[in-house]
């Protein structure tokens, strides 16, 4: 059981970090700052997500879990606002974009 | 190699990186930018070094109020900064680098000649930690056995504000501080700070309370009440206090204040300035903490917000 709980954790974070690694490429890559944004946030949310519950059954206690948990949602909340107010500085830098 | 080494010879590398970076940076946006993550590599050394309580103050203080600070600062220049480098004499700048460069060498001869082990008091703190009936060393030194240091830490965030306070126009007394707030028609920002200030307040107080057995305490607590309050303000959901109100400057001085009153006290009571009784040293401390994180908190946010500008009020 442990060892599938163990398979499971490095499955998840390998995944998440696979996710922060495109997130990495596409800020590096991507032409425009919406684009760069749309990249990044994928990295933030599900990249964030998959180590999250990739680290759940390692946490030790439902009450480390739930940290994780709040944790990733607190990101959450904040990436998705700050990722609003930053393209909405993007369009109105360049009308026509 | 192991992976612990490789691990932190990786994040030594980012961190010089970075500071390289924020020096090199042309102009004060991209130098701020990178100071910010410099703060935040930091703050992982801090943590691979076992430091939590320095990595949360670094975070918060050193990386967090600060760049706020300096992004403000930014700001404001932005408009004046010369985009076309107008360079300094070449002897001016061979000056500048033989100083830098005669400051980095005397720093690295003094850490190269520092005593092996290096003196330390940890063992005598940790000895008389059970005294202060606090758990968390930091905050016993922090509290009890340097309360000094901290009240005079305390006095200059006062002095500080005052200090920001003092850059106001004569008809700017009558004003408040105004952030500006540019998303403020927006929803988005205004549903952040409507949705995010009950946790941050609930983080502040849970920061404030655990410090005493706990990496964390008073003042990594109040900088997230501070974020949270200049969260509602630059949403445009309140405005920034009247710098003349009672409250205001009550609160402003209420942690120094406590702290010097429960230090006097400490004489009659315990034999010595900042002396506290053992049988009520936790409570005592807890006395100082709470008016403490109100003007840390307060200050913080007051100097983000900066002086008060002559504004109609409403």
């Amino acid at each position: 059981m442990s060892a599938l709980l163990d398979l499971f954790t490095m499955a998840a974070v390998s995944a998440g970090v696979l996710f922060f690694l495109a997130g990495v490429v596409g800020l590096l890559r991507f032409p425009d700052a919406l684009t760069r944004l749309h990249a990044l946030t994928k990295a933030d949310n599900v990249g964030l997500g998959l180590i999250v519950a990739g680290l759940l059954p390692q946490a030790g206690s439902v009450l480390a879990a739930l940290k994780l948990l709040l944790v990733w949602l607190t990101v959450l909340l904040a990436g998705a606002t700050v990722g609003q107010l930053i393209a909405r500085v993007a369009r109105r830098a360049e009308p026509g974009a | 190699m192991s992976f612990e080494l490789n691990y932190e010879l990786l994040v030594g590398l980012l961190v010089l990186t970075t500071a390289a970076w924020s020096v090199a940076a042309r102009d004060s946006y991209s130098a701020t930018v990178g100071f910010v993550s410099y703060g935040l590599l930091l703050a992982i050394v801090w943590m691979q070094l076992q430091a939590v309580d320095v990595a949360l103050t670094e975070v918060a203080i050193g990386s967090g109020l600060t760049g706020l600070l300096l992004l403000g600062a930014a700001a404001r220049l932005r408009a004046t900064e010369v985009r076309v480098v107008t360079r300094p004499s070449i002897a001016l700048r061979t000056l500048a680098a033989l100083a830098c460069a005669g400051i980095s060498v005397a720093l690295a001869a003094t850490v190269l000649t520092l005593p092996q082990p290096a003196p330390s008091l940890a063992a005598e703190a940790l000895d008389a930690l059970p005294a202060t009936g606090l758990g968390n060393p930091v905050n016993g030194v922090l509290m009890a056995f340097r309360a000094f240091d901290t009240l005079l830490e305390k006095v200059v965030l006062v002095l500080s504000l005052v200090g920001v306070w003092s850059l106001a126009p004569d008809l700017g007394w009558a004003g408040r501080p105004r952030l500006l707030h540019p998303f403020a028609d927006d929803g988005v920002l205004g549903f952040l700070a409507r949705t995010l200030p009950p946790l941050g307040l609930l983080l502040g107080l849970h920061l404030m309370w655990n410090g005493a057995d706990e990496p964390g305490g008073a003042f990594q607590g109040a900088t997230v009440l501070a974020a949270m309050w200049l969260l509602v303000l630059m949403a445009g959901l309140g405005d920034a206090p009247q710098v003349r109100a009672r409250w205001l400057r009550v609160a402003a001085v209420a942690g120094p204040a406590t702290f010097l009153a429960v230090g006097l006290a400490g004489m009659g009571i315990a034999g010595a300035f900042l002396a506290y009784p053992e049988s009520h040293a936790k409570a005592l401390i807890l006395l100082v903490e709470v008016p403490m994180m109100l003007t840390i908190a307060l200050v913080l946010a007051l100097l983000v917000a900066g002086p008060p500008e002559p504004t109609p009020d409403r």
